[in-house]
């Protein structure tokens, strides 16, 4: 399934990176521990997280995630949102906790 | 080719700057995906621990033709028990970097889970070398 179809059918909002949404997601990682994530995601993974600075960008782009979802209606620290953009890489977001919105993704992506 | 890089403690806005550039040479030369993750993963923790602990470090990273060999010193606190800082879950880390979701104990584990060879010295209220080494080849 693609990024964008995530997108839509879980109505996330799209912060950053809209040109590259067509790329495929292998699954999802819920996570606030950045090691944790360092050391667990899978390329292709969409990381679902409450964490909202510029570091979950470098931990996502090194990991090769396919995208960040901010839960809780957190929005990206200013310096986040910014590299993120300028890398063309999809940050999301949605007023839902990171449960839910785990739950959705698993039942749609299995 | 060599390659080096100067840290800042504190500087979280900085941190994984090596690591990213010395993903991107891996690729450029070719270097199978698998190994780019561990050294990557590897490189990344070693760099946020100096940001996380240390007042400064650098970064002296050698890629060999069939290995790369890092080295991280820095100049700080230094870490008294590191058979204990290699467990997992033990961390030192402030409540401020704990509260960005670092300091959870895990990098150090993940650093020897994805190198080849590992070496950390250190001194206490001096610093902390670590040496790592990833061959390329497996």
């Amino acid at each position: 399934m693609k990024i964008s179809e995530v997108v839509k059918q879980l109505s996330l909002d799209v912060l950053s990176g809209s040109e590259n949404i067509g790329a495929e997601v292998t699954g999802g990682y819920t996570s606030d521990l950045l090691s944790d994530v360092m050391g667990n995601i899978k390329d292709g993974q969409i990381w679902i997280t409450m964490q909202t600075h510029k570091n979950v960008l470098a931990v996502a782009m090194l990991r090769e995630a396919s995208a960040v979802i901010i839960v809780n209606g957190n929005k990206p620290d200013a310096d986040m949102l910014e590299k993120a953009i300028k890398e063309g890489f999809p940050v999301l977001a949605t007023n839902e906790r990171a449960f839910e919105i785990s739950g959705k993704l698993y039942a749609i992506i299995q | 080719m060599r390659f080096e890089y100067k840290i800042e403690g504190g500087d979280f806005t900085n941190a994984g700057l090596a690591s990213s550039q010395i993903k991107k040479i891996m690729k450029q030369v070719g270097i199978e995906p698998q190994i780019i993750k561990r050294t990557v993963i590897a490189l990344y923790e070693a760099e946020v621990n100096i940001v996380a602990h240390a007042d400064k470090g650098s970064i002296k990273i050698d890629l060999e033709p069939d290995f790369i060999h890092m080295i991280l010193e820095d100049e700080g606190p230094g870490i008294a028990d590191i058979d204990l800082a290699m467990q997992k879950g033990y961390s030192t880390a402030s409540p401020m970097v704990r509260q960005m979701g670092f300091g959870a104990g895990m990098g150090l584990p993940n650093i020897k889970d994805n190198t080849d060879e590992l070496n950390v010295t250190s001194e206490v209220n001096k610093g902390t070398r670590v040496e790592m080494k990833v061959f390329l080849n497996k």
